[in-house]
């Protein structure tokens, strides 16, 4: 019984290990999304460059991308050229223009292309926060009624449409 | 000296707050609640700072949305469940105990009680080697007294 005692501290090496194993590839900058499977939360925004403004219902109806961007962020930049090519392929895509210009907004669409079914502005980034937003680009899957099913922070590129954020959007339109 | 000198004010130096918008409110009550949430909650963009020392945009909106809500007569209750169900228990720095959370509050207490079983093992088994040590010390003892003599 006293040798079992002589294994505490290896099992205790071995705990830890395996501890500090997996926080190595953990990403603190990661949050879990709180919204998931829950309802897009109700707005009344104004659509970029007119002085229309679109409310929650306006959008449902079919599965959809929510791609958070604005003219100011970097990785929206690197990110473009994918929305442009899944634009091509038929992919519903609302753009929420987050704590932007109209003029800066619509230059860049100019520039680089529209991607966008439709755009709605947030300059303030009250949407933004009740959905959640912690930084630009942000990209969710809502289904048909509304329902937010996938958030996915960061790029959109390949990878990540063959990984989980596309195959959350695949899932929803089969 | 000087190097004592320094590394002492080093330890007593403020972190200085950045925030540089300052809000009126209709009542002094809602103040004080104000700074003791924007004390409460993180920044959900930052790693470490509260929304109170952080200058990041997300920070100035939620303490926008702070100053709205407190205005607008809800509970501080209320407003921190609504930031959670936003930004989930991240976004408190005083997370409730329930659920996954729950482990976070109890995780010291179970290893303060490992701890503490493996010390009351070990002091045990070291007085039990003890006394067999002394029934032999003084067996030797009377083996030495029978040469002697």
């Amino acid at each position: 019984m006293g040798r079992l005692f002589l294994f505490v501290p290896v099992a205790i090496f071995i705990g830890l290990a395996g501890l500090l194993y997996r926080g190595l590839s953990l990403d603190p900058t990661q949050l879990p999304s709180a919204l998931i499977d829950r309802e897009l939360p109700e707005f009344n925004l104004r659509k970029l460059g007119t002085q229309d403004y679109i409310v929650r219902d306006n959008i449902l109806g079919r599965v959809s991308l929510l791609n958070v961007w604005g003219t100011w962020c970097p990785t929206c930049v690197a990110e473009h050229p994918y929305l442009m090519k899944l634009a091509a392929e038929g992919v519903p895509i609302i753009g929420l223009n987050y704590k932007d210009e109209d003029t800066k907004a619509l230059g860049w669409l100019v520039r680089l292309g529209d991607p966008y079914s439709v755009n709605i502005t947030d300059p303030n980034g009250d949407f933004g926060l009740d959905l959640g937003v912690y930084g630009a680009p942000e990209t969710y899957v809502i289904d048909a009624q509304g329902v937010i099913r996938y958030r996915h922070v960061g790029e959109v590129n390949q990878r990540t449409w063959s990984g989980e954020l596309g195959q959350a959007y695949r899932e929803l339109i089969e | 000296m000087r190097l004592h000198l320094t590394v002492i004010v080093l330890l007593i130096s403020m972190p200085v707050l950045a925030v540089i918008e300052t809000y009126e409110f209709s009542r002094p009550e809602l103040e004080v609640r104000y700074h003791r949430l924007v004390d409460e909650l993180r920044c959900p963009k930052c790693q470490n700072q509260t929304i109170a020392d952080s200058n990041a945009p997300i920070s100035e909106d939620l303490r926008r949305r702070l100053y709205q809500e407190l205005e607008a007569g809800l509970t501080d209750e209320e407003i921190v469940d609504g930031m959670v169900a936003r930004y989930g228990e991240f976004v408190r720095y005083n997370p409730a105990s329930d659920g996954v959370t729950r482990w976070l509050w109890l995780a010291p207490w179970i290893f303060l009680g490992i701890g503490g079983a493996i010390w009351v093992a070990v002091t045990l088994s070291r007085s039990a080697t003890k006394e067999t040590v002394s029934e032999h010390a003084s067996d030797i003892a009377e083996l030495l007294k029978d040469q002697s003599e």
